[in-house]
């Protein structure tokens, strides 16, 4: 019903059409596309004001994409999942689990190209599980599988390792989280490297923006979440497509958990705590609609930039955490209160 | 004139039931080449029901359909597209959040191979669709345009352009022009008209009488899910189809 108010309304702007067309309503595309990384130079020139001295320092810029590493990943899987408007809460569990497992294979003495695939491959599993679940078992909303399984894969993690830390990796586990790429070849100094998680995610990311742009799968991601029922009218097997977005969304959370494991060397019990919530956050910041088939891939690097750079910027200036929980809170309810607005002057209604 | 051309789809004996619910009865259905056919038929007489059916997102719990003469079972919309059968929706089914181009070919995108990887080919889903559209002449600014930012109008084109992007014979409409501006629904009727013309079979199903009579060729209607009258355009009136829809012969 509320479909055919809205043709009706749309009809009668027709004749307004004209009018609308202004520069300003040329440039909201454009501000849809690119406004978030707008927002992002606006961000590091702010910090580079507060602190000239550190904040685009080698140093702290490579540490800054050390610590976003594994939040990424999280924040890539929910991405896609929300795009299919669904969420994913258990991403934090998933890697917490992978991890786990990741660190008991080791101890085992398994060799470490066994080592750096298992967790990949715990990851996806669990991934899996979730989309047969919200699609077999006809769970009403992605929310309650994931929340379930939330708790489930954290609570197998701790019973398969005791709930105690287990530390210690080889340096070929530790490599993409931990290694770096000497540059002393461009005539740079030995503190100047490139860390591997930093190209890493530039592959990753690469990879996923090729895969949800340029192939059908990918398309059909974008149509489920703009219209399921178109989706399945068009002969697009939705539940398949779903299930491959969750278990996609779990195996970047096993990739979370290699990095992890290498930046940490240790597998422990709050590995992830909460951190659903940052991959949901950085999706929101980054333009990602809740309400499914809005967003982009370099939004969801901004948004996490963006959560990286405010929380090591609060740091550099000695900010209370507090402050950070508030300035990360503000920014995301901002940041969805400009989708609102950007939906009011950007679509017919 | 539907009595010399090719029977494109019959439907014999449809009968569905949800759980208890008896939506659909022994529901008889006959389209030619070329030829319109009407559907008429109070809420819940079953019309929406048996347009599923026919397209394959329901399944009969009796009855077969028979396409150019063969008996096929479909399983999903997958199979009734394969046949040359479209459906367009009262909802319109497009994703609002794509661009024209990409919804007429959703879910069929051409594609194109790079090494052993098959990535969407975005130029030929734009020349596609902007020589399709011209064929239909359906005007829009452009193929990259995002449904959501065109009118009801343009939007419903768009579904019938989708619906015969791929050499439809038959193509069923339900409701095609309930929610459309009265100066845009002459233009969705001419496009119906111009189906037919190409030899496409169309079925409308529709509450609008206008409709029905401007480009239906034969009217059938549905009554508490029971086949309960039909007869030629020429040989009926618009106050015996009222009639029929009530239930009143």
């Amino acid at each position: 019903m509320k479909s055919l108010v809205g043709l009706w309304e749309k009809n009668k702007m027709d004749d307004k059409e004209k009018k609308q067309d202004s520069l300003y309503v040329k440039l909201i595309p454009y501000f849809e596309k690119y406004g978030i990384l707008l927002l992002l130079v606006i961000m590091i020139l702010v910090m580079h004001i507060l602190q000239p001295d550190v904040f685009l320092s080698w140093r702290n810029v490579t540490n800054v994409f050390k610590q976003i590493s594994w939040q990424s990943m999280l924040a890539l899987g929910v991405f896609m999942v929300i795009v299919t408007a669904g969420i994913d809460l258990s991403v934090g569990s998933i890697m917490m689990l992978s991890l786990m497992i990741l660190a008991i294979v080791a101890k085992a003495g398994a060799p470490w190209f066994i080592v750096v695939l298992v967790p990949l491959f715990a990851g996806f599993l669990c991934g899996l599980v979730n989309g047969l679940g919200i699609t077999l078992l006809r769970m009403p909303h992605p929310f309650i599988m994931t929340l379930g399984t939330l708790y489930i894969f954290r609570g197998t993690g701790n019973l398969i390792s005791g709930g105690t830390p287990i530390s210690g990796f080889t340096d070929e586990v530790r490599y993409l989280g931990h290694g770096r790429i000497d540059l002393t070849w461009l005539g740079l100094e030995k503190s100047q490297y490139l860390p591997v998680s930093l190209v890493l995610i530039a592959v990753v990311y690469f990879v996923f923006w090729v895969f949800l742009n340029h192939s059908r799968t990918g398309k059909w991601i974008y149509a489920i979440g703009g219209n399921p029922s178109a989706a399945r009218a068009s002969g697009i097997n939705v539940n398949k497509i779903l299930i491959i977005v969750y278990s996609l969304c779990g195996f970047l959370s096993g990739i979370g958990a290699l990095i992890l494991a290498g930046r940490t060397d240790s597998g422990y019990p709050n590995a992830g705590l909460q951190s659903e919530l940052d991959a949901i956050a950085a999706c929101i910041i980054g333009g990602a609609s809740f309400f499914g088939g809005r967003g982009t891939v370099l939004g969801v690097f901004a948004g996490v930039m963006i959560m990286g750079i405010l929380r090591n910027g609060l740091n550099l200036m000695d900010v209370s955490s507090f402050w950070q929980q508030v300035l990360i809170g503000s920014i995301i309810v901002l940041a969805v209160y400009v989708d609102v607005l950007r939906r009011d002057f950007g679509t017919r209604k | 004139m539907t009595s010399t051309n090719k029977l494109l789809l019959e439907a014999k004996g449809i009968t569905k039931y949800f759980g208890t619910i008896t939506a659909l009865e022994n529901v008889n259905l006959k389209v030619h080449e070329g030829e319109c056919l009407g559907v008429v038929g109070d809420n819940g007489a079953g019309k929406s029901t048996l347009m599923k059916v026919l397209s394959g997102l329901y399944k009969p719990s009796a009855g077969a359909l028979f396409f150019e003469g063969k008996e096929h079972v479909l399983d999903s919309p997958k199979d009734s597209q394969n046949l040359g059968l479209e459906m367009v929706y009262q909802d319109l089914a497009l994703a609002g959040n794509l661009p024209i181009g990409e919804n007429i070919f959703l879910g069929r995108e051409p594609t194109k191979n790079i090494g052993f990887l098959k990535f969407l080919d975005f130029k030929k889903i734009q020349e596609m669709t902007s020589a399709h559209l011209e064929k239909l002449k359906i005007n829009v600014k452009s193929a990259d345009q995002k449904v959501e930012e065109l009118s009801g109008g343009q939007r419903q084109a768009v579904a019938i352009a989708r619906s015969t992007a791929f050499n439809a014979k038959v193509v069923i409409m339900d409701e095609p022009t309930a929610a459309l501006a009265i100066k845009e629904v002459g233009k969705v009727l001419d496009l119906i008209n111009k189906l037919k013309s190409t030899g496409v079979g169309v079925i409308v199903i529709s509450h609008r009488m206008d409709d029905i009579f401007t480009v239906c060729d034969r009217v059938m209607a549905l009554f508490q899910g029971t086949n309960f009258a039909e007869s030629q355009l020429d040989k009926t009136s618009r106050d015996e189809v009222i009639g029929w829809i009530m239930g009143k012969k």
